[in-house]
C-alpha cells in the first residue's frame, strides 16, 4: 500500500466520519441531559430529505441546510414532547421517530418529485462544494506535507470543518460553562438540579433541540455534501453507528471524535476493498460492515473498560408533589 | 387513588390512539393530494374483499403474531426486545438448514423439525444480549439493535459465500425439497369443498401461530414461570425478595422471546419463499413492537393488532398498485401507532382518567 493510497483512504475516512461525528455529538448532548435517543437515524433521514428537497427547489445548499435543521428539530421536539412533557418511554419514542421519518420521506418525496422517493440530483450551488484551503495548490508538490495538506486537510465541504470544530466546542460547552454543568447534572441527578431552582424541563428541551440541530447538519451533509440528492433510507444505519460510537466514546466529546474516525475508517476500507487478507485469514466485507456493532457489544459487555451511561438517562423526571 | 374502569384501559384508550393514528394518516394522504376515503376503500377491498387478499392478509398476520408475542413476552419481564428483526433473520437460517438437511418425505415431519430449528436459532441470537443484560448490565435495547445489524451482515455473508447454489446469480439458497412444502389454505380447505385462492401465501403456520397465542396465555397467566416473569417485570427488588433470580428470568424470558421471533421463519421462509433469501423478514420484527404495544401484551390484543397490521400491509400493497401511494405509508402509520400507544400514551390517558374521575363516580 503506497503513501497516496493511504492518504486517499484517510481522506474518505474524514468524509464518512463527518455525519457520524455530528450525530454522535447530537446524541451526546441529549443523553448527557438524561434523554436517551435512538431516533438519531430518523432525524438525520428527515433532515437529509428536506435539505435535498429545498436545495433542489431553490438551488441553494444553504437554504437546504436550514430546511434540514428545521425538519430535524421538529422531530426532536416531538421526542421532547413524548419523553419530557408526557413522560413517555424514550426508547419507544425514538423507535417511532425512526419509522415516521423512514415513511414520510418516501411518501412525501414521491408526491413532490415522483421519482420513487428520490429527489432530483443536485448540481452547482445546490451542493456544498469542496473548499480549497489557502496555499493548498502551492504546497501540493512538497513531499509528505504537500499531499497531507492539499488532499487530506484541504478540499472538504464546509460542513466537514464545522463538524470538526463542533468537537472542541462541545467539550467547552459541556465542561467549561455553567450551562454545561447544569446539563450534565440534569442527566445524573435531576432532583438536585430541580432543588437548586433550575427548570429540568427547560434544560432537557434545550438539550433535545441542540441534538436536533446537530442531527440536522449531519443529515444535510449526507444529502448535499456527501451525495448529490436524497435517496430512500440513505442514512443506512448511520444513526445507529453514531449511537455505537457514543457508547464507544463513553459519552465524551474527544473520544467521540476518535470513535467516529475509527468507524469512518472501517467504512472507508470496506468501501475500497471487498475482502481483506490479514495474515492469511480473509476478512469478508460483511465483517467490516458489522465490526462497529461488534465492537460496541464488546464494549457494552465491559470487557474493554466499562461504559457507564448518565445515571438518570432513560427515565422521565417527575417533580415531587 | 381511584382508577378508571378496566374496559377503558384495555379498549377505549387503544381505540382512541388508533383513531388518532388513522386521522393523522388520513391527513398525510390528503396532504399528498389523494382522497383518504378512496384509499381506505382500496385497502379494505384489497385485503378482505376476496380470498386472495385475505390469504395475503392472514399470511402477514401470522408473521406479526409471532413477532408481536416475542416483544410481548419480553415486555412482561420489562425487557424491551428490539431485536426481533435479527432473531427472525437467524431463525430463518435455522429453518433453512433444517429444510435443506434431509430429503423430507412429508411436511408433518418437516414442520416440527423446522419449528425446533427456527426457535432454537432465534433463541440463540437472543441469548447473548440476554446474558449481557443479566450478568454485565449492558442495556438490552442497545445490544439487540447491534445484533440486528450483525445478523444482517452475517446473513449477507452466508448467502453470498456459503449457502448460495453455485451458478445461481441471486444470493439465495436452493429451493427446499418438495416434502418440506407446507399446506396452503387452498390445499387445507379444498377437502372441505371451500375454494380458496391458490396463489395466496397463507399456510398452516397460521394455526401454529394460534397455538402460540394460546400457549402464551397459559405460560404467562397459568404457570409458575409466567408468574415469576410478571413479578420480575413489576418489581425487580420484590422479585428478588421472593426468591426469583433476575439473571435466570431475564435469560429465560429473552430465550422465549427470541424463539418466538425465530419461529416466524416457518411462515415466511418455509411457507412462502420455500428458500432462504436476503431480507426475508421485511421489517416484521419491528412491527412486533407496534403489535405488542397495541395489544397490551395480551394474546387477544396481539391477535387483533397483528390482524390490523396484516390488513395494513396487504392494503398498503394494494394502495401502491392502484392509487400510486407508496407502500411506505404503512411505515408512517406504524410509526404513529408506536408513538401514540407507546410514547404519547399519557397524552390521551391523563385527560380520560380525569374525565372518569369527575363523571364516573357511580360506575368506577
Amino acid at each position: 500500500m503506497d503513501f497516496l493510497t493511504i492518504i486517499q483512504i484517510l481522506d474518505s475516512t474524514v468524509r464518512l466520519a463527518t455525519p457520524l461525528l455530528l450525530a454522535c455529538l447530537a446524541g451526546l448532548f441529549s443523553e448527557r441531559a438524561g434523554v436517551f435517543d435512538i431516533g438519531l437515524e430518523g432525524k438525520m433521514l428527515a433532515a437529509a430529505f428536506l435539505s435535498a428537497a429545498v436545495a433542489a427547489a431553490t438551488g441553494s445548499a444553504w437554504l437546504g441546510l436550514c430546511a434540514g435543521i428545521f425538519a430535524s428539530v421538529l422531530m426532536a421536539l416531538l421526542h421532547g414532547l413524548a419523553s419530557i412533557t408526557f413522560r413517555g418511554d424514550q426508547l419507544i419514542s425514538g423507535v417511532a421517530i425512526n419509522f415516521l421519518a423512514a415513511g414520510l420521506t418516501v411518501v412525501i418525496g414521491q408526491s413532490w418529485f415522483a421519482l420513487g422517493g428520490r429527489t432530483p440530483s443536485l448540481m452547482g450551488a445546490g451542493r456544498f462544494e469542496p473548499i480549497t484551503l489557502p496555499f493548498a495548490e502551492a504546497l501540493a508538490e512538497v513531499p509528505l506535507i504537500g499531499p497531507i495538506y492539499s488532499e487530506l486537510i484541504s478540499g472538504h465541504s464546509i460542513l466537514v470543518y464545522v463538524a470538526m470544530a463542533t468537537v472542541p466546542l462541545t467539550w467547552w460547552v459541556l465542561f467549561r460553562t455553567r450551562f454545561g454543568l447544569r446539563l450534565r447534572a440534569v442527566g445524573e441527578n435531576p432532583g438536585a438540579v430541580d432543588t437548586a431552582g433550575i427548570s429540568v424541563v427547560r434544560l432537557r428541551y434545550t438539550a433535545v433541540i441542540i441534538c436536533g440541530v446537530l442531527c440536522g447538519i449531519a443529515g444535510s451533509y449526507l444529502a448535499t455534501g456527501l451525495a448529490a440528492g436524497f435517496v430512500k433510507d440513505m442514512t443506512a444505519g448511520r444513526g445507529f453507528i453514531a449511537l455505537a460510537a457514543l457508547i464507544f466514546a463513553k459519552w465524551r466529546p474527544w473520544h467521540a471524535l476518535g470513535a467516529c474516525l475509527l468507524f469512518g475508517l472501517l467504512e472507508a476500507i470496506g468501501n475500497r476493498y471487498q475482502n481483506i487478507d490479514i495474515l492469511g485469514v480473509t476478512l469478508p466485507v460483511q465483517f467490516m460492515q458489522a465490526l462497529p456493532y461488534i465492537l460496541t457489544v464488546v464494549i457494552l459487555a465491559g470487557f474493554v473498560g466499562k461504559a457507564i451511561p448518565p445515571r438518570a438517562g432513560g427515565a422521565a423526571y417527575v417533580k415531587e408533589r | 387513588m381511584k382508577k378508571m374502569p378496566k374496559w377503558a384501559d384495555v379498549l377505549l384508550i387503544p381505540v382512541i390512539n388508533l383513531t388518532l393514528a388513522f386521522l393523522i394518516s388520513g391527513l398525510v394522504i390528503w396532504a399528498i393530494g389523494k382522497d383518504p376515503w378512496v384509499a381506505i376503500k382500496t385497502m379494505v377491498q384489497g385485503s378482505f374483499g376476496d380470498s386472495r387478499g385475505l390469504g395475503y392478509t392472514l399470511y402477514y398476520t401470522t408473521n406479526f403474531i409471532f413477532t408481536g408475542l416475542a416483544v410481548a413476552v419480553a415486555s412482561h419481564a420489562r425487557l424491551f426486545n428490539i431485536g426481533g428483526e435479527g432473531q427472525a433473520t437467524i431463525g430463518g437460517l435455522g429453518v433453512a438448514l433444517v429444510c435443506l438437511a434431509l430429503p423430507w418425505p412429508h411436511w408433518t415431519l418437516a414442520l416440527p423439525a423446522a419449528v425446533i430449528g427456527g426457535a432454537l436459532f432465534g433463541a440463540a441470537w437472543a441469548a447473548i444480549p440476554a446474558y449481557l443484560q443479566a450478568k454485565r448490565g449492558s442495556h438490552i435495547v442497545i445490544t439487540t439493535i447491534m445484533f440486528n445489524f450483525i445478523a444482517a451482515a452475517l446473513m449477507g455473508y452466508l448467502l453470498v459465500n456459503v449457502l448460495k447454489e453455485p451458478g445461481n446469480m441471486a444470493a439465495e439458497t436452493r429451493s427446499f425439497p418438495p416434502g418440506a412444502h407446507l399446506p396452503t389454505f387452498h390445499e387445507m380447505l379444498a377437502p372441505f369443498g371451500i375454494a380458496f385462492n391458490k396463489n395466496a401465501p397463507a399456510n398452516i403456520s397460521f394455526l401454529v401461530a394460534i397455538l402460540c397465542l394460546i400457549g402464551f396465555y397459559i405460560l404467562i397467566w397459568k404457570t409458575r414461570l409466567g408468574y415469576a416473569i410478571r413479578a420480575f417485570g413489576q418489581s425487580e427488588t420484590a422479585a428478588v425478595y421472593a426468591g426469583i433470580s433476575p439473571v435466570k428470568i431475564t435469560v429465560i424470558a429473552m430465550l422465549i422471546s427470541g424463539g418466538l421471533a425465530g419461529l416466524m421463519a416457518i411462515n415466511n421462509v418455509m411457507g412462502e419463499a420455500e428458500r432462504l433469501i436476503l431480507n426475508s423478514v421485511e421489517g416484521a420484527g419491528f412491527i412486533g413492537i407496534a403489535v405488542a404495544l397495541m395489544g397490551r401484551n395480551h394474546p387477544v390484543g396481539v391477535f387483533l393488532a397483528a390482524l390490523l397490521f396484516g390488513f395494513l400491509y396487504q392494503g398498503g400493497a394494494e394502495l401502491a398498485l392502484w392509487e400510486s401511494i407508496p407502500r411506505e405509508l404503512i411505515v408512517v402509520i406504524q410509526g404513529l401507532v408506536i408513538l401514540l400507544t407507546g410514547a404519547l400514551d399519557n397524552m390521551v390517558r391523563a385527560p380520560i382518567e380525569k374525565l372518569f374521575l369527575t363523571f364516573g363516580k357511580g360506575e368506577a
